[in-house]
């Protein structure tokens, strides 16, 4: 697309780029384990939303089902010592750095062997082994966080990155614009993910900005930027790549704008067609933009690969969640005493 | 003063400086963040050429972003740091509240106790001098309010400088609050003696038998000036330095109240929902009223901005006289040789 331009244009209508991808010069092995990620956490997100729909989930859940090949890919060349924040709909963000599937579910329902120890819930995961720094509902909250753990790691010099996801509505908060200034002038390994499903909660992004390219607010930061197909796993993981390449040497702070829809509500199980704006129609449309049919198409054509072999993949993805699932249902809860115990590093 | 220990002049606002030295000196992972540290004047004489001596990566001036740069020191604090987030006046610290409260004060709970935001925000009670409502806050109750946070408040040069470095060795996100009205305030200090901040907390300052005067920050210096200048009327005032506002140990006070059976709290800020209350609050839950040989009493500021006017500050800020008749009253009304019942 144009970058100069301020519209998105084409990145933002449903009946574009619905072909399978071009998977040229990819490593097939490597786009397998890609798809079994993806399908996971599908799996995962539909999963939590027929336990919402069932109530046996208290907590507010964000499912990001229809995003998941943005994770995957900006996921892909990071490294355990690197540092990533989440926001509220983060338990992609949270799976594809290798976070367990059972500690996700455990923590969703507030058990001790959660990956927040059950003190979280959905809305505040943590998984410190793999790289992932946290994840909090307040909008754009994280954001100054990753401007200082990248600030952490320049200051260690071990060329470890930063990475904070934030949604196009957090690009609303005046702490985006603090941050990416932060990130400009001292050239801070961060790369700002902002994935853009053109919705904050029920507003659509024409009813909120006056533009619905989000990357131009990096670009007026003097922050290298790009807007890409974020339901294109290959294109998200071939510009991340290159952006987290640029940062480790010392190219300063990224920004990787990723068009994408959620399939979901705002928050819950619900398709909600019918909060504030009817999107049933575009809901159809980006449904055949679905980031993981584009790659099993793209697959199947190059060759070494059909529906029984997908069909496999499933079948195995479904048994380890359902696997997840009971287990963490019958996990213990935290014990009482966590209610004070972890307030400080220390009782008093 | 205890012979055989090399004792230093210092006034408390270079005593601040002191510990910035110290922390510099031994902890590679500290780092100070915030406005006006390169300029002579935004914090008085506590930082004084410290970016000359430890190098701007160390003492880092920032642009005017008080929610990104605390936010970016809570950030740096995950990743192993003991960043010290300076705000020259608590005012424009209320930008930052999101980091503060949201992000900082709730992170180990929130993920089980497995993170620790070790971050220091220094924040500046900075009023007087006709400089209005936006330039004279004294918030610290609002962040004794909040769990996850502690919350300290040193009323003299031994505990600017020790508390300072108690509150930046601490793996729990601290506010560290200090007051411009004290930063000439001078006292012979010993050798730093690192201590643990869990293990700090209320102290009695000065012993009496009469009435017991509570404060924290300035309002402790102005406790213990009172309670000299009420020896001449023949009062005895039992002098209580908070130190810690969260957690917040009263015990020193209960302790007091029920031998003196009269408690009079100071605080330089405002009375509703306030640090006073609390204090009272707690005193009242604890002890019997058969205890008490009068109502307790709080001295704060009305409940209005602070004002511009030389005139109006006068009568806004609780002075020395204040608390002398206010206490004067409370004595002599009750009967000053009156005993709790035990």
């Amino acid at each position: 697309m144009d970058m100069d331009s301020f519209e998105l244009g084409d990145l933002a209508n449903p009946r574009c780029y619905t072909e399978p991808l071009d998977i040229g010069g990819c490593d097939p092995v490597l786009l397998r384990a890609q798809l079994r990620m993806m399908l996971l956490i599908r799996r995962v997100e539909e999963k939590i939303g027929d336990m919402l729909a069932a109530q046996k989930i208290p907590t507010p859940c964000h499912l990001g089902i229809g995003q998941e090949a943005i994770a995957v890919g900006v996921s892909e060349y990071l490294r355990p010592t690197d540092r990533v924040f989440g926001a509220h709909r983060s338990h992609a963000h949270f799976l594809a750095l290798g976070g367990e599937v059972t500690a996700l579910m455990a923590e969703i329902l507030g058990r001790d062997a959660g990956c927040s120890r059950g003190m979280g819930g959905s809305m505040h995961l943590w998984g410190g082994s793999v790289g992932f720094f946290g994840s909090v509902p307040i909008v754009a909250g994280t954001v100054p966080l990753a401007v200082g753990a990248a600030l952490a790691a320049k200051k260690d010099g071990e060329s470890a990155v930063a990475v904070v996801y934030l949604g196009d509505g957090a690009a609303e908060e005046g702490s985006i614009h603090e941050s990416l200034n932060l990130a400009a002038v001292w050239k801070l390994p961060v790369l700002f993910v902002c994935e853009n499903n053109l919705f904050s909660s029920h507003m659509h992004i024409s009813l909120r900005q006056p533009s619905n390219r989000v990357a131009r607010y990096a670009e007026a930061h003097c922050i290298q930027a790009a807007t890409v197909d974020g339901n294109d796993l290959v294109v998200v993981s071939r510009t991340s790549d290159d952006m987290v390449a640029a940062m480790r040497d010392g190219g300063g702070p990224r920004f990787l704008e990723v068009v994408t829809y959620r399939w979901r509500g705002h928050v819950g199980y619900r398709e909600d067609n019918d909060v504030g704006v009817n999107r049933s129609t575009d809901l159809t449309l980006w449904k055949r933009r679905d980031p993981i049919r584009r790659l099993v198409d793209a697959l199947t054509m190059a060759g070494g690969w059909d529906n029984h072999a997908f069909h496999a993949m499933d079948e195995a993805v479904k048994t380890e969640v359902e696997k997840a699932w009971q287990q963490a249902e019958t996990a213990p809860y935290p014990p009482a005493s966590a209610l004070l115990d972890r307030v400080y590093a220390e009782r008093h | 003063m205890q012979s055989g220990i090399d004792m230093a002049r210092v006034n408390y606002g270079s005593a601040i400086r002191e510990a910035f030295v110290y922390l510099l000196d031994r902890y590679p992972k500290v780092f100070v963040i915030g406005q006006g540290l390169w300029a002579k004047w935004y914090v008085g004489n506590s930082m004084t050429d410290l970016d000359k001596f430890y190098g701007t990566e160390r003492i880092m001036d920032s642009p005017v972003s008080e929610l990104a740069c605390t936010g970016a020191a809570v950030g740096a604090s995950l990743c192993g740091y003991r960043p010290i987030v300076v705000h020259p006046r608590m005012d424009f610290m209320l930008y930052a509240m999101d980091a503060i409260v949201n992000q900082a004060a709730k992170w180990s709970h929130m993920v089980g106790g497995q993170a620790h935001p070790a971050v220091t925000i220094r924040g500046i009670i900075n009023r007087g001098g006709e400089q209005g409502a936006q330039h004279s806050q004294a918030l610290h109750a609002w962040f004794a309010h909040i769990p996850g946070l502690r919350v300290v408040m040193p009323a003299t040069p031994q505990d600017a400088r020790d508390l300072l470095i108690a509150s930046v060795l601490c793996d729990d996100p601290v506010l560290y609050l200090d007051d411009r009205w004290l930063y000439e305030l001078e006292e012979d200090l010993p050798p730093v003696v690192e201590c643990p901040l869990e293990q700090e907390g209320s102290r009695v300052v000065s012993r009496g038998d009469d009435v017991t005067l509570v404060g924290a920050g300035y309002s402790a210096w102005l406790c213990r000036e009172a309670a000299a200048a009420l020896q001449q009327r023949s009062i005895s005032a039992e002098v209580i330095d908070l130190r810690v506002l969260n957690p917040l140990d009263v015990s020193t006070v209960i302790q007091s109240v029920e031998k003196t059976g009269r408690l009079c709290v100071v605080d330089g800020s405002w009375s509703s929902c306030g640090l006073a209350g609390e204090v009272i609050a707690r005193v009242s839950e604890t002890l019997s009223p058969r205890k008490l040989l009068g109502a307790p009493v709080r001295i704060t500021l009305p409940d209005a901005p602070a004002p511009t006017s030389g005139f109006l500050e006068k009568l806004y800020y609780p002075t020395l006289d204040t608390i002398m008749e206010t206490v004067a009253r409370l004595v002599i009304r009750e009967g000053v040789h009156a005993k709790a019942v035990d």
